[in-house]
């Protein structure tokens, strides 16, 4: 056994998962090094409206985390990065991170924001999940943390066409800088949490759901960014087609999940909770909504879940539909969802202005490149394997990287912090054993 | 090219316009059809429990083409094609069953014919660039909508034409005879098939419901290579004009017809007269022949 | 009355025979109704596709038997096709008119076809439809 390592960490993720483990490591008094590969932290739980079961707003109870990250002394933060190499092991990791160019020199940038309210060039965004754009120069959000602004080449008419360059005409401080170059920093640490999270089962691949061909049938996490006060339509739901106000809406639960001949074996655990939540949320903004839901099976065992489903039933008067759906098509402007109700033996048909598809959670597609590098497991459907499933969940194949949140398998926000700061503990487990002095 | 060919009972008798069109265009088209001696009705419908002799008939058809020396067989309705390649996959694939059926049939088959439709014969076989190129009367302005049906599309790892859900095959078949293929909802819905028998209100209702959504979309005529297809959705038409309000008729061509026309042949023997809806306004629209052939 | 569950009613004679002759475990069945909600002539039947599997899991072929359901199968495949457990109800419908059609019980004969309508149909649809509906 190891005797003795460096009292560092590596969290590779700054979703929920990634800065619980990490403000657990630093607050017990140890350095953290955390590596996020989108612009800024907060991960999916930010791009959400509100969570279940007590309709919180996502951002409000996440921003002091974000916060409390981005002004750690102990956290060494490195956004708009990944891991792409590890030699050494267990107590001594030595880590390469590529930093890609942001373009824009962080060490000068205010985050004023005049570029991106200035920048011509719109392009769907990918933190609206397709159903919102952004500029060429961006922040995900306004609470972005750190609140500094990447260029994305592929959409930005300099790099394109060579022209323009508003941005760095209007920068108060001359913080655009075209030519920024990608760099690769080391960092060696003791040991290592992946909390890199998980992706979800894209909807192109349903033939029978329109293959994501349909304007007005999206997924739960863009019906979640419509919702959200800070997204596209600021909190009103509207039609991608036409813009109006849908007044029947149909969520769709277990699509290509539980579903071994054509998708994922598994149940990815969250869906009952958040469509219950997204038609209690509907229902909130549109009085006079129908509401259907098209269920097999309710999950709902956490804490308050039950009642809160319940709610969404009772009080909501949402529908709940005992049957899958076998196929969505376009007629007359509105989607025709074809599904049974399994308990009173009838075929129903719902002429619907919008539907919601709780598309499976799959394993993140870098994972099994992260994997690699790392010299870690994954299952058979690209999940981080842990070494023991009853036992060890929150250890990874190999000793001293250790696992937090969806990656390791789909789970809710409570159950997330609850593994990540095992995970932490972990960690800080093995700190200890190397810093303490030999007791008499 | 020359290609086994088996034409089925419904071709040889109740629908010769889809077999005599057929053979006019596939020999303009240089392909020689090499029709398979002494074949039987292939069954019409693919046994679905483990009875092996009632796959009989198929596979004799199969033994016919490979004692003909022919690698493979074209079976143009979709019926026929469906029930004689998921033969021929028994035949290939389950051991025990290919010697039950051999041993009754008294044959040795193996199940190496390669079964076609004629959709992947001219994607694959000729290529649909090469097809748009012997195309002397684009059907210009004729917006037409493919229907699949269920047997070329279904069970889809078996018949594998292409994506059970989104195929685009028969469009593009469509595109290449200069024709503007209209996309709709219910392309592989099932017209009713030998429901026509036994429960003929469900297949009429079934039937409409694909007419209704192709002349929503757009469609001028539907386009389908099954003549219990042809007959379910052509013949309850007057049917539905009454049931129905506001239905109006839509023509129902096969897919030999359209691809003929396209070609430039004279169209007699196409069997147009013993369509229920009359065709006729529709054929007038097509642009006379731009080229030779 | 009652409904009365124990091994041999569930493992009945009747209900392997069925699963013999389809080659189909109706316990993967976890009646999501997803066949049912696709099958074009669902909107006809008297028991959905869903309903006739579940009689199957509890043992009841007989009621199975006696469904006018299983002869509004046209074998589209579209529910085979969607069952996320890849159960191939179209062969359980089969292997239940197979059944039935032994037990006597047919759907149609020829003799009650009206003259014109033998005159109209493309022989494929007798075929087809004597092979399922009768001996």
């Amino acid at each position: 056994m190891k005797t003795d390592g460096i009292p560092r960490a590596l969290v590779i993720g700054a979703g929920i998962a990634g800065m619980q483990a990490a403000l657990d490591i630093a607050n017990a008094g140890f350095e953290v090094v955390l590596v996020e590969r989108r612009p800024s932290i907060g991960g999916h739980m930010l791009q959400l409206s509100e969570t279940f079961p007590t309709l919180d707003c996502a951002q409000c109870i996440l921003t002091p985390r974000t916060v409390e990250v981005g002004q750690h002394p102990r956290i060494r933060l490195y956004t708009y990065s990944e891991v792409v190499g590890l030699e050494g092991d267990v107590g001594r990791f030595r880590a390469r991170i590529r930093r890609r160019p942001a373009y824009v020199d962080w060490s000068r940038c205010t985050g004023c924001g005049l570029c991106q309210e200035k920048c011509p060039a719109r392009v769907l965004s990918d933190f609206d999940e397709g159903v919102g754009r952004r500029k060429a120069i961006y922040t995900l959000s306004p609470q972005a943390v750190p609140n500094k602004p990447v260029i994305d080449p592929a959409s930005c008419i300099y790099f394109q066409r060579g022209k323009c360059r508003a941005c760095e005409k209007l920068c108060p401080t001359g913080a655009i800088a075209f030519d920024q170059q990608e760099t690769t920093v080391e960092e060696e640490v003791g040991a290592i949490v992946v909390a890199t999270g998980f992706g979800l089962y894209p909807p192109a691949e349903i033939g029978e759901y329109g293959a994501g061909a349909l304007a007005d049938v999206l997924t739960g996490i863009q019906f979640e960014r419509l919702l959200s006060a800070s997204g596209p339509t600021a909190g009103q739901i509207r039609r991608p087609s036409d813009g109006k106000e849908p007044k029947e809406v149909v969520f769709v639960q277990c699509v290509r999940s539980r579903d071994p001949e054509r998708g994922m074996p598994y149940c990815s655990r969250i869906c009952c909770m958040y469509t219950a939540k997204h038609a209690m949320l509907y229902k909130h903004r549109v009085h006079d909504g129908q509401a259907y839901v098209f269920y097999i099976d309710i999950r709902s065992a956490g804490k308050n879940y039950e009642e809160f489903v319940q709610r969404a039933m009772e009080e909501e008067r949402v529908l709940y539909i005992r049957g899958r759906v076998s196929r969505l098509f376009p007629q007359d402007g509105k989607v025709i969802v074809w599904g049974t109700d399994t308990l009173t033996g009838k075929p129903v048909e719902v002429a619907a202005d919008m539907v919601v598809l709780a598309t499976a959670v799959v394993a993140d597609p870098s994972a099994q490149e992260l994997a690699a590098i790392l010299g870690i497991e994954v299952d058979e459907h690209g999940f981080f394997r842990e070494a023991d499933e009853a036992m060890r969940p929150m250890e990874s194949t190999r000793p001293g990287i250790y696992l937090a949140g969806a990656a390791q398998s789909p789970k809710d926000i409570p159950d997330t912090v609850a593994q990540a700061s095992g995970a932490a503990a972990k960690v800080l487990a093995l700190f200890q054993r190397w810093t303490q002095k030999e007791q008499g | 090219m020359e290609i086994a060919y088996f034409p089925g009972c419904t071709l040889s008798t109740k629908a010769q316009g889809l077999d005599r069109s057929a053979r006019a265009s596939l020999e303009a088209l240089g392909i020689v059809l090499r029709e398979i001696p002494e074949w039987n009705c292939c069954g019409a419908a693919f046994p679905l429990t483990n009875d092996d002799l009632r796959l009989a008939g198929a596979v004799r058809n199969l033994v016919r083409t490979a004692e003909m020396g022919q690698e493979e067989l074209l079976a143009l309705c979709s019926t026929c094609y469906n029930v004689t390649k998921r033969a021929n996959r028994v035949m290939r694939e389950d051991e025990a069953r290919r010697e039950r059926i051999n041993a009754f049939i008294e044959a040795q088959y193996d199940g190496r014919v390669r079964v076609l439709h004629l959709l992947d014969l001219l994607r694959d076989r000729l290529g649909f660039e090469a097809l748009r190129q012997r195309v002397v009367r684009p059907l210009e302005g004729l917006r037409l909508a493919a229907y699949y049906g269920c047997f070329l599309l279904r069970p889809a790892d078996e018949i594998a034409l292409d994506d059970p859900e989104m195929p685009h095959l028969f469009e593009d078949f469509l595109a290449a005879l200069g024709a503007e293929p209209v996309l709709y909802p219910h392309r592989g819905e099932c017209c009713g098939s030998y429901l026509a028998v036994g429960a003929p209100d469900i297949a009429r209702d079934a039937s409409y419901r694909i007419l209704h959504a192709a002349r929503v979309s757009g469609a001028d005529a539907l386009v389908t290579s099954c003549p219990l297809c042809h007959y379910n959705l052509d013949h309850p038409q007057q049917e539905m004009a009454v049931r129905y309000p506001g239905f109006r008729p839509l023509p129902v061509f096969y897919i030999t017809q359209v691809l003929g026309i396209a070609l430039g042949l004279e169209t007699e023997g196409f069997g147009f007269e013993r369509h229920t809806v009359d065709p006729s306004p529709l054929l007038a629209r097509i642009p006379e022949k731009v080229g030779t052939p | 009355m009652r409904l009365v569950l124990n091994p041999s009613t569930l493992g009945s004679e009747l209900v392997r025979r069925v699963e013999d002759l389809s080659g189909q475990d109706v316990m993967a069945c976890y009646q999501c109704g997803n066949c049912s909600a696709g099958c074009p002539a669902a909107g006809a039947m008297d028991l959905l596709p869903n309903q006739i599997v579940r009689l199957l899991q509890l043992g009841c072929v007989e009621e199975a038997l006696r469904a006018r359901a299983i002869w509004y199968c046209a074998a589209c495949l579209t529910c085979e096709a969607r069952c996320p457990k890849g159960i191939d109800v179209a062969r359980l419908t089969e292997a239940l008119r197979t059944l039935a059609l032994e037990q006597g019980i047919r759907h149609i004969a020829i003799e009650e076809f009206p003259p014109e309508v033998l005159a109209e149909m493309p022989q494929q649809a007798f075929v087809g439809g004597f092979r399922k509906y009768s001996i």
